[in-house]
């Protein structure tokens, strides 16, 4: 066999050198930047002074923060494992050739292609107690309307049940696509061997579906706990930080007060956060594939 | 009793008919094979049989017992599939209790089953990995122990072999055969291949046109095709029909006139036939055989020679363009382009009636 070792890897590395370039300049180097700013005092007007951990240590003292990062992971809690339930079971329902499910497959998808302004604005209109939809719901039922959007223990709940719906069309058909992977043949042979429903589910269905499942769950955690647009929109982090989460605090910090140092050590916890959870996730699922 | 009974069962899929009122006993640990021609309902039937897919009309008996109304799981019937549709994320082992498990039945039970199982197909090497580990013989296998050990009233094999290599098929084919005198259950396989029909049933349903076309044992089938199309379907090379006419006469037997003018006497009984009725006249290569000018019957041009080593078919066009198969040594010297005469056995030959209905040289003489 003629072997080409060398200048093999060069050429492949030739075919991805643009991309690795381009990843590099306006990824790699601002990561790296980011850290070396989040050591300074520093403004957006480029006034720069070393100070080591100190914004590190501001953060961890600082109640806003706490707070920001407790709404943050409850939103995180509150969106994520119902988000994955619904599309998998909208998923089930909606995975046969019929004319009727191809259209609701529309149907879920369709939220997903709105901005988050039309989101927060379609969620304004059903949520705000003086004229919302639930308001007027509420009414007619002679109770009162409940404040979503000012109370603090609802506030977060209704910026939770927004985002699910606006995020239920991408594992939908995440879903889809790895339940169109299982053989139907596979499903008769269990028809053939007594499993009911819930044992199909159980031993046949999930485990054929194990890596989108995690392949949802990190994404939406990722993307969950990055939530921005739609607290800036519907409530503007409040009332009384209630629902302010990381980014928005980030953004508050950076673009509020200017606070250009402390904003990026912000993200830095905010990433290592990120980091944290997704491999936590992936290790705990891999590790049960390897030993089953 | 009847291990299994179709009574005019029949299935349409929108518009098309795809089985029209068939029905078909089988007895008790009885081989069938279901050969025919892609889009016959095969598939279909034996589906209907296993309830993953359900008939318009009719009935099903197992052991005299109505199971078309039945959910699959609960009819007493082992499926194993052509692409065998092993769980991918069992091992071979979990793959055989699934079903047992789903059934109650009690732990110790199914691990002696799998044991017994594992013993006699020779994969108790193999029963802790998983079907992606393994080649697509030794999957065929776990297939084939996923339903025995469910000690099924009947097992259903579509095209079991059909995935397998040519060396691995044979293998596999004598060891089905050794399979079913291990088991005590009827066995149903659908199949594309006559030889493994003809090798391995005891009788053969030949399907085509959404009908059964004809049932009976191999040789059967072979000898007395009940009509055109089973003659031409089963046989290779296809029997060849020749256009004739029934001549007039008083013998016992017919004599045919083929368009061609050349006169064959057969030992089909005259009696039924109409004096100068269209029939074809059904031969089969080895009753065709190559014969110096004065001893032949027709004249013909050889246009394709076959050897297959121990005999050489010889395809052979007439003068009036008719394509005839004969059968000759495995030496044979013959070449494209020769022109040979053609013998025909007339004792050997078949008619078939306009309708298609086939007529069969007596037996009884
Ligand atoms: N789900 C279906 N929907 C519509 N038509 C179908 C369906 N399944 C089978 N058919 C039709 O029914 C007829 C019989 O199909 P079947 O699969 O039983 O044939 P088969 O004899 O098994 O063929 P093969 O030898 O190719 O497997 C075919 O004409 C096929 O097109
Ligand atoms: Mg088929």
């Amino acid at each position: 066999m003629k072997s080409g070792g060398a200048p093999r890897r060069l050429e492949g590395l030739a075919f991805v050198a643009p991309f690795l370039l381009l990843y590099g300049v306006v990824l790699i180097w601002p990561l790296l930047m980011g850290i070396g700013i989040s050591f300074h005092r520093a403004d957006l007007f480029g006034a720069r002074e070393w100070i080591g951990l100190g914004n590190y240590a501001t953060a961890l003292a600082d109640p806003v923060v706490h707070q920001a990062i407790g709404n943050t992971l409850l939103l995180a809690l509150l969106i994520v494992p119902p988000l994955t339930a619904l599309a998998l079971l909208l998923a089930l329902a909606l995975n046969r050739a019929t004319r009727g499910a191809a259209v609701f497959r529309g149907i879920f998808f369709s939220s997903s292609v709105l901005s988050v302004t039309i989101v927060t604005l379609i969620w304004r209109f059903i949520l705000t107690p003086d004229a919302g939809l639930l308001a007027v719901a509420a009414d007619a039922l002679g109770r009162e309307p409940l404040p979503f959007l000012s109370d603090q223990a609802l506030v977060i709940p209704a910026i939770a049940i927004t985002t699910i719906w606006w995020s239920l069309g991408f594992p939908i058909m995440l879903f889809l696509a790895g339940l169109q992977q299982v053989p139907a043949d596979v499903y008769e042979a269990a028809a053939l061997d007594r499993a009911g429903r819930w044992t199909t589910f159980r031993h046949i269905t999930l485990p054929a579906i194990r890596r989108t499942l995690l392949l949802v769950v990190m994404l939406q955690t990722v993307g969950q706990l990055q939530l921005f647009g739609q607290a800036q929109l519907l409530t503007g982090g409040g009332p009384g930080g209630g629902s302010r989460t990381i980014v928005l605090a980030i953004f508050e910090v950076a673009f509020g007060r200017w606070e250009l140092g402390y904003a990026t050590a912000l993200a830095e916890i905010l990433f290592a956060m990120i980091l944290v959870v997704t491999l936590l996730q992936y290790w705990l699922v891999t590790r049960r594939e390897d030993a089953g | 009793m009847a291990s299994l009974a179709l009574k005019d069962v029949h299935k349409s899929y929108g518009d098309t008919l795809v089985l029209d009122r068939v029905s078909l006993e089988v007895a008790a640990r009885e081989l069938i094979a279901f050969l025919g021609p892609s889009g016959s309902g095969k598939s279909t039937l034996l589906r209907i049989i296993a309830g993953l897919e359900t008939a318009d009309g009719g009935e099903v008996w197992l052991e005299g017992r109505r199971i078309d109304a039945l959910p699959p799981g609960d009819r007493g019937v082992a499926m194993v599939f052509q692409h065998y549709a092993l769980y991918p994320h069992m091992t071979v082992r979990e793959n055989m209790a699934f079903g047992l498990r789903n059934a109650g039945v009690p732990k110790p039970e199914i691990d002696a089953r799998i044991a017994q199982a594992a013993h006699v197909l020779e994969i108790e090497a193999q029963l802790e990995k998983k079907p992606g580990q393994m080649s697509g013989g030794q999957r065929q296998r776990v297939a084939i122990g996923r339903a025995i050990v469910k000690q099924p009233k009947l097992f259903l094999l579509d095209e079991p072999l059909s995935n397998l290599d040519a060396a691995l098929r044979t293998r596999t084919r004598v060891e089905l055969a050794q399979l079913r005198q291990r088991v005590d259950a009827a066995l149903i396989m659908v199949t594309h291949d006559q030889a493994e029909a003809m090798t391995l049933a005891d009788r053969m349903v030949v399907l085509n046109e959404r009908r059964i076309q004809q049932v009976g044992t191999p040789m059967d089938i072979y000898a007395r095709p009940a009509n055109a199309f089973v003659a031409r379907f089963v046989g290779s090379p296809a029997m060849t029909l020749a256009p004739a006419t029934v001549m007039p006469g008083n013998d016992r037997f017919a004599r045919v006139r083929l368009a061609g003018g050349a006169e064959v006497m057969t030992r089909v009984p005259r009696n039924g036939l109409v004096d100068g009725a269209p029939v074809s006249l059904g031969l089969r290569p080895e009753h065709v055989s190559l014969a110096p000018a004065e001893a032949a019957t027709l004249q013909a041009e050889v246009i394709l020679v076959e050897r297959l080593g121990d005999r050489t078919f010889v395809y052979a066009c007439l003068a009036d363009g008719l394509e005839m198969i004969a059968q000759d040594i495995g030496s044979s010297a013959v070449r494209v382009g020769d022109r040979v005469g053609l013998r025909i056995d007339g004792d050997a030959a078949h008619l078939f009636e306009a309708d298609g209905t086939g007529r069969h040289a007596d037996a009884a003489t």
